[in-house]
């Protein structure tokens, strides 16, 4: 152990002697050190900014929609569906699921009463597609008892409503025959520039407080039932699902969905690893030219390693001696790489990059790591020649005046 | 001092354990034809003996001096090393016993120019197993030894001649090798110089270390007690 310790001192103090020269060498390690942490990193970032934005549209991986058409008049009653969803959830142990209905709703804004985008939803629909309220809460499961419906709405309802924030308590009459006031809790960006007003709120509240008028028969439509569920069940839940759904409520055409085939591939394959080997190629590029360094400079050295194993170097001992110096060059070339990656992926702001991420992903340990080992390795088979130089001259050759 | 006591003392020599011994010893380098650098050659020189190996440019000296100093393997005959044969060693091996009975001292001085007088004399305690902690002490005594204790800081590169082979001399028995062995040590000195080193030699000699003098000097070969000349690889014994 010591002896190791005293090898990487020395190592090191080769590298302080012949720095000029080595540095240049290393500058290249380090830019190309640099450029494959940050295409890592920027990929594995890259990568989970899609997914939240494909989460937010989509559900999180693997989410499962079940959707059921009453085919007539002699079909079930939706309560017989709401009954068999209800089953199933317990049944099969659905940790997180929410029903999804999008409808249109009358709103009395100042401007006079306009139906308006609402999804009709339960609160774990917020975790399941990573909903980003930026203002106020979203839903939770107590707010179904509430004695009002509660909304979470987007900026351009907001704006409608003629308010600017949640500072102050915020209400709106839901419905047009027998209104309700309906209290404001959460605020949402709009999905895109000029969005229409959109709402959310929580599907029994919905059912509860607001009757359509044409609330009659097989028109009713029936909400889609969403679960968020582990990969590996998925092949196994969804016929199931079809089969004791259809079987529930006879007159119903069922039908399942997941988004297993939309979800995943992020950033395209190809920009990965076209990006990768151009960083790969600077560091082979580094990597040869600190080869050629330490070639010279071990020729240069032929001398100074004689007189070392004539005072009792092992040539083991000059080996790891050369190949140590390289290592530990590229490590301190690698770090130098990696500190220069996290900084310029840092640098990016991150509105441009990842525009409404809700967590800013970290920088990715393993895409430093990466790095590390691609510096390291560079540096052991950079450093792999002029050991072996080293180690086969001959004493007397190496000590001739 | 009387004849008796003279000859008291050869005899003491003599009763002294051989710290190199060639037995038979022949290096011959491959080539059309091949090169007998040295002809079979028997040399034994006991712990305390001061020899010197006269002999014109060419004539075997450094040869002899590799093989000595196990940088080199006969290509016949035997050499013990301590009266241990030495060639069933292996390179570990051999590295081993160059670390810590051996001492070189080289013609060009062989300093490493970037490092401090003080750091190329402890270069040779890190290979001997000198421990950590006693190795500048052990390197400052050995300068101090030599007279360069006010040189410690220095740059090889600034020293005179003289100051630098001190060094190497330093360097060679700061490990407190079984035997010095020094190729043409003043061989890239003045006059001056070449006295320090020489008188160093003496002092060294005269406090019990082996040494064993390689040079074309004949001024310099009388400095020893013993003296060997070469010439076209043979050792004939000077009288
Ligand atoms: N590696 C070698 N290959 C071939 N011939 C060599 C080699 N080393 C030394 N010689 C030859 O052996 C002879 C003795 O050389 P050397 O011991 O260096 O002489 P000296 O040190 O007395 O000047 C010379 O003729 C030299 O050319
Ligand atoms: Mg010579």
């Amino acid at each position: 152990m010591t002896g190791f310790v005293g090898a990487l001192v020395e190592a090191w103090d080769e590298l302080r002697i012949h720095k000029l020269r080595v540095l240049l060498a290393l500058i290249g390690v380090a830019v190309a050190v640099a450029a494959i942490t940050g295409v890592t990193a920027a990929v594995q970032m890259l990568s989970q900014a899609y997914q939240e934005q494909f989460d937010r549209d989509m559900g999180r991986q693997v989410t499962v929609a079940v959707d059921a058409w009453a085919q007539g008049e002699q079909s079930a009653p939706p309560a017989a569906l709401a009954t068999e969803y209800a089953r199933v959830l317990e049944r099969y142990d659905i940790t997180w699921a929410s029903r999804d209905l999008a409808t249109q709703v009358p709103f009395r804004f100042p401007d006079g009463t306009r139906p308006t985008e609402v999804r009709a939803v339960d609160p774990d629909l917020g975790t399941m597609q990573r909903i980003q309220v930026v203002e106020g809460r979203w839903f939770d499961d107590a707010d179904v008892d509430a004695l009002a419906p509660l909304l979470v709405v987007n900026r351009a309802f907001l704006d409608r409503l003629g308010a600017s924030d949640l500072s102050e308590p915020l209400t709106v009459q839901l419905g047009d025959v027998t209104p309700v006031r309906s209290r404001v809790v959460g605020l949402v960006e709009d999905r895109w520039r000029g969005a229409p007003p959109e709402a959310y709120v929580l599907y029994d509240q919905l059912t509860r407080w607001y009757t359509p008028d044409a609330a009659a028969g097989f028109y009713q439509p029936a909400p889609t039932l969403k679960m968020w569920v582990p990969p590996e069940i998925v092949d196994d839940l969804t016929p199931r699902l079809r089969s004791e759904i259809g079987a529930a409520v006879p007159g119903w055409e069922v039908g399942t969905y997941d988004n297993r085939s939309t979800g995943g591939a992020a950033l395209d394959g190809a920009t990965r690893w076209v990006a990768l080997g151009v960083g790969a190629f600077a560091l082979l590029l580094g990597g040869l030219g600190l080869v050629n360094i330490a070639l010279v400079t071990v020729r240069y050295r032929i001398r100074e390693i004689g007189i070392r194993r004539s005072f009792g170097a092992t040539s083991g001992r000059v080996f790891v001696g050369v190949l140590l110096e390289s290592v530990v060059a590229t490590v301190v070339a690698g770090l130098v790489g990696v500190v220069l990656a996290v900084a310029a992926v840092k640098a990016i702001p991150a509105d441009v990059m990842f525009g409404g991420l809700q967590d800013r992903p970290p920088f990715p340990v393993s895409a430093a790591l990466i790095g590390m080992a691609c510096a390291t390795g560079v540096g052991a088979l950079a450093g792999i020649l002029p050991a072996t130089v080293a180690v086969r001259v001959k004493v007397i050759d190496a000590i001739r005046y | 001092m009387t004849v008796l006591d003279l000859l008291g003392a050869a005899e003491e020599v003599h009763d002294r354990a051989p710290v190199v011994e060639l037995r038979g010893v022949t290096r011959q380098f491959p080539g059309d034809p091949p090169v007998h650098a040295l002809h079979p050659t028997d040399l034994t020189v006991r712990a305390g003996e001061y020899l010197s190996v006269v002999g014109p440019s060419g004539s075997g000296k450094s040869t002899l001096l590799h093989l000595l100093g196990l940088l080199d393997s006969p290509t016949d005959g035997e050499y013990l090393l301590d009266g241990r044969p030495t060639s069933g060693a292996g390179e570990r091996e051999r590295a081993a016993l160059r670390a810590t009975r051996i001492g070189f001292v080289f013609q060009a001085f062989h300093l490493l120019p970037h490092r401090t007088v003080l750091e190329n004399v402890l270069l040779a305690t890190v290979y001997s197993g000198v421990p950590r902690a006693e190795r500048r002490e052990r390197a400052v005594a050995a300068l101090e030894r030599v007279g360069l204790a006010h040189r410690l800081d220095f740059l090889p590169t600034v020293l005179s001649g003289g100051e630098r082979q001190r060094t190497a001399v330093a360097r060679a028995v700061v490990a407190r090798p079984a035997v010095l062995l020094a190729d043409e040590p003043t061989g890239n000195l003045d006059s001056a110089s070449s006295e320090s080193v020489l008188a160093l030699f003496d002092e060294l000699h005269a406090e019990g270390l082996t040494l064993l003098v390689i040079t074309h000097d004949d001024e310099v070969s009388a400095r020893a007690q013993r003296r060997v000349r070469i010439a076209d690889g043979r050792l004939q014994e000077i009288a």
